[in-house]
């Protein structure tokens, strides 16, 4: 196995590893890093458990090759909120009972975020489009939806009301 | 299994890589899902610093790069009726990752973008190495398996007449998955009367084919329920779906016919 | 949600304070800052990969094994087959006595299911495991295989599992679970109609979003530590005693933390086999289903089948009921036994009849073994027995939610299994189904009352 240097901003601290040629950003955070945090559903792009974010998107990270993330700003669950403190979907999903294994759970929040930085009051199609690579089998999507839209109200100014 | 990764410096430069098994990495939701269920030794090519993710929009005619993501597609204001194409592809994740330049060879029932593609007679951009060349994707398609070993740059088409370009794909899980079965078509009128219609599929066959029989059916004639029943009948004639997680072949071709019917009289 | 106090005033208590009230999980702080650890959250110096060898074929003898181009992979570590299993035969269940074991933990003689387990290679890397895995050479002679239940029991078939014998599981000394109240045939004489259906469902696959697996570390003295995502930690940890013939206390089970499971986690099949690899490397092991083998060789729902024939009369009222149902086990017995049983205690379903008659077969066939998943042998019965009542009622132009209050259990009845009903509340729950959908209901099924049967 060859290993080759990678340089990326990981939850806005500068990170540099060696990493497998081939190897995953997946098995590279959690086998490498121990952020466990991302979880291993499929390794092929199906269930999203795996989804991180990407210079502002969503990616898979199972999906993802390590070395391809030179230079980029990943964003894993970890990074989320400082510790201690608690995102308003992270809140959300917590008040609203929308994780129940927990399994799916940093994948959704993680979508979940990348749809409200760019679309702070979302319909509730808008919220069903952004974790539609998201898998969830048993908590059920109606109350990780309702956590979402839910979190965005809180977000948003209250000047910013919805008519 | 050994895997190494390189970025090509210029397109020219791919062609030879591929001559002695290289292959070109573009978004990577196929290949990397290949990777990590056990694919042999590979050296991969990547065509991130070729600038081929950009998208042009000059007098009607639109050229996507080959790395143009379908996310970078659905938010392009210029190219509105691409939109419920780019977005029934996978869920943002994989939308942000997948490429119009990979979609070209995704095995089915992946290549929906593909089948909105062919019904605009897209032209396909490609090096071979020596100059780059210009093909029809219809030709591209047929050839598809010999032209991976050619770096594709560009795919260029005439954006379609207001109104005229229709697209569903049918899913098992909404509000997105694989293709049960996916319809994209074309259908321009002229003094009332249906001029040059294009039909494409996806699903029904090892890549995305056109529908020749149903748009025959449809030439020169008044769109109406009537003529749409009529080519409905015929649209998965020249289909040869498989069975997989997603549907049976059967399904696949009694379901085509009444999706084609919703999609036009709707 | 809403909860409704107002039923059963005076005959029970009602201090359900928490039922409709939303309460936040004690793990979901974990859940939702990826905190909780999962069996697989974990790091080990020296972990090894154990990749499974398994069977392409529905139903073949194993003629050979050869492992020597296998051993031979950079990075393989030891290679296991049948030999180096102490208990190699178990069935999870013989921990309640049901019996026979019938299932090897590494196939030997024969397989019996395409994707069954034959040979653990276990190697420093995943990808030198799965090449490995590759190179293991099984010459096979392919048998005739069965997939359907009852050409399974047609005399002629091939026998699947030997060690029952014959294609079904034996209940003391039965060849199926029986339920016999009344006399149906007599009832079907005098019925003013008789109605006769069959129904059958697929196997249906739990689709975890976590894959089964476990983590086997050797700790000192000789004990060994099992992180594991199964959802049955004590059957696992004493069914492994068992197969490894290992005292108990050495063996110590983590887990309780599933990602998903929904019954498909509690079939014991990663962790013995882990454990015996772990003991025989004394380094940790890490055994994980990837998504295919989850989809493949994880036990689904069982498959049934299922006959039900009913005596009706014109007023509504059903007077016999004859159940056939038949449960694919597939290839050993896992829980599909225990899952048969329910199932005929299930039947005829909450209505009092008063002549019933029911085979439930536990039927052994080539396919994936099935197992649990939540309210097997039952939901499948209930599906079936639903859309009869709609047929039924439809039969003689009978509301189908009045139909079912007319025969619905009341408390004091009798019910095929010889036990008289207490605590029944299917007459309040049709009514208040009714009520949210606007559901017309006449008089007396509106005043109905599961605590008597009107007159």
């Amino acid at each position: 196995m060859t290993k080759v240097p990678v340089e990326f901003t990981l939850n806005t601290r500068e990170q540099n590893e060696f990493v497998e040629t081939g190897s995953t950003l997946l098995s590279a955070l959690r086998d490498r890093l121990g952020l466990y945090g991302t979880k291993a559903g499929c390794h092929q792009g199906t269930c999203g458990a795996c989804t991180v974010i990407i210079d502002g998107e969503p990616h898979l990270s199972c999906l993802t090759l390590a070395e391809r993330c030179q230079g980029k700003d990943v964003t894993t669950l970890e990074g989320l909120a400082p510790a201690g403190a608690l995102h308003p979907l992270q809140q959300a999903f917590m008040d609203g009972f929308a994780a129940q294994c927990g399994f799916c759970t940093p994948g959704m929040i993680l979508a979940a975020k990348c749809l409200l930085d760019r679309n702070p009051d979302p319909t509730r199609d808008e919220v069903v489009d952004a974790i539609s690579g998201n898998i969830c089998r048993c908590t059920g999507y109606e109350p990780i939806i309702a956590a979402i839209l839910t979190a965005a109200q809180g977000m948003r100014k209250p000047a910013r009301k919805r008519a | 299994m050994s895997v190494t990764l390189s970025a090509a410096k210029q397109a020219r430069l791919v062609p030879a890589v591929q001559a002695k098994g290289g292959r070109i990495i573009a978004g990577g939701t196929l290949i990397v899902a290949d990777l990590n269920y056990g694919a042999d030794s590979v050296a991969l090519i990547t065509l991130d610093r070729l600038g081929f993710d950009k998208i042009a929009v000059k007098g009607g005619k639109v050229t996507l790069g080959a790395m143009v993501t379908m996310a970078a597609v659905a938010r392009d204001r210029r190219l509105k009726f691409l939109h419920p194409v780019a977005n029934s592809i996978g869920g943002p994740a994989v939308r942000a990752m997948a490429t119009i330049g990979g979609n070209l060879f995704a095995p089915a029932p992946y290549g929906d973008m593909t089948a909105a593609l062919l019904t605009l007679d897209a032209e396909i951009t490609l090096h071979d190495g020596k100059a780059t060349r210009k093909l029809p994707i219809e030709t591209f398609l047929a050839q598809r398996r010999k032209l991976q070993k050619h770096c594709v740059v560009s795919i260029s088409f005439a954006a379609p007449s207001a109104g005229t370009f229709h697209y569903v794909k049918v899913v098992r899980r909404k509000p997105v998955s694989a293709s049960v079965v996916t319809i994209a078509a074309v259908i321009p009128q002229k003094a009332g009367k249906i001029k040059d219609a294009r039909i494409a599929l996806g699903a029904m066959a090892a890549n995305a084919i056109r529908a020749r029989k149903a748009e025959a059916a449809l030439e020169g004639r008044k769109l109406g329920n009537d003529i749409i029943a009529t080519a409905a009948k015929l649209i998965a004639a020249e289909a040869s779906p498989a069975d997989d997680a997603y549907a049976t072949a059967w399904y696949r071709r009694e379901i085509a016919p009444v999706h084609f019917v919703r999609l036009l009289a709707a | 949600m809403e909860y409704r106090k107002d039923y059963f005033t005076g005959t029970q208590t009602q201090d359900l304070t928490e039922v409709g009230v939303t309460r936040q999980r004690s793990d979901v702080l974990g859940h939702v800052t990826g905190k909780t650890q999962y069996y697989a959250d974990r790091q080990f110096a020296g972990l090894l990969h154990l990749k499974m060898v398994r069977s392409p074929h529905h139903h073949a003898r194993i003629k050979s094994i050869d492992v020597a181009k296998a051993l031979k992979v950079p990075g393989v570590v030891r290679i296991l087959t049948a030999k180096d299993v102490p208990q190699n035969i178990y069935t999870i269940l013989c921990l309640i006595q049901v019996e026979p074991n019938d299932e090897p933990v590494l196939a030997f003689d024969k397989v019996r299911f395409k994707g069954e387990q034959i040979v653990a290679v276990l190697a420093e890397s995943e990808a030198a495991a799965r090449d490995a895995a590759a190179k293991v050479k099984i010459v096979y002679e392919v048998l005739p295989a069965v997939f359907d239940v009852e050409e399974a029991l047609k005399p002629g078939a091939p026998l699947v599992n030997e060690y029952h014998g014959r294609n079904y599981f034996t209940y003391e000394g039965h060849h199926c679970r029986r339920v016999r109240y009344g006399d149906v045939e007599r009832a079907f004489a005098k019925a003013d109609h008789v109605v006769e259906e069959m129904y059958q469902s697929s196997p249906i696959e739990h689709a975890p979003t976590e894959t089964t697996g476990c983590i086997v570390v050797p700790d000192q003295n000789d004990r060994y530590t099992c992180y594991s995502n199964t959802q049955a930690l004590y059957f696992t940890l004493d069914n492994t005693a068992l197969i490894l013939n290992s005292p108990f206390q050495k063996l110590r089970l983590v887990g309780g933390t599933v990602g998903g499971g929904f019954g498909g986690k509690v079939d014991v099949i990663t962790e013995p086999i882990a454990f015996l690899a772990a003991m025989l490397t004394k380094r940790p092991v890490k055994y994980e289903y990837s998504r295919e083998e989850e989809m493949q060789v994880s036990s689904p729902r069982a498959a049934e089948r299922i006959y039900i024939k009913d005596g009706l009369m014109k007023d509504g009222r059903i007077t016999a009921r004859k159940v056939t149902l038949y449960v694919d086990a597939g290839a050993y017995s896992r829980h599909s036994p225990y899952g048969t049983t329910k199932a005929a205690a299930h039947m005829p379903g909450p209505y009092t009849i008063p002549n019933v008659w029911v085979d439930c077969h536990c039927v052994y066939t080539n396919r994936t073994p099935s197992s649990a998943m939540r309210g097997f042998g039952v939901t499948i019965g209930d599906f079936a027995l639903e859309v009869q009542m709609d047929k039924l009622a439809r039969l003689i132009g009978m509301d189908p939610m009045e139909f079912r209050i007319l025969n619905a259990y009341r408390d004091g009845d009798m019910k095929a299994h010889q036990k008289q009903v207490e605590g029944a509340a299917l007459v309040e729950c049709v009514q208040a189904a009714a009520d949210l959908a606007r559901w017309p209901l006449c008089d007396r099924s509106k005043t109905a009352s599961s605590l008597k049967r009107e007159v």
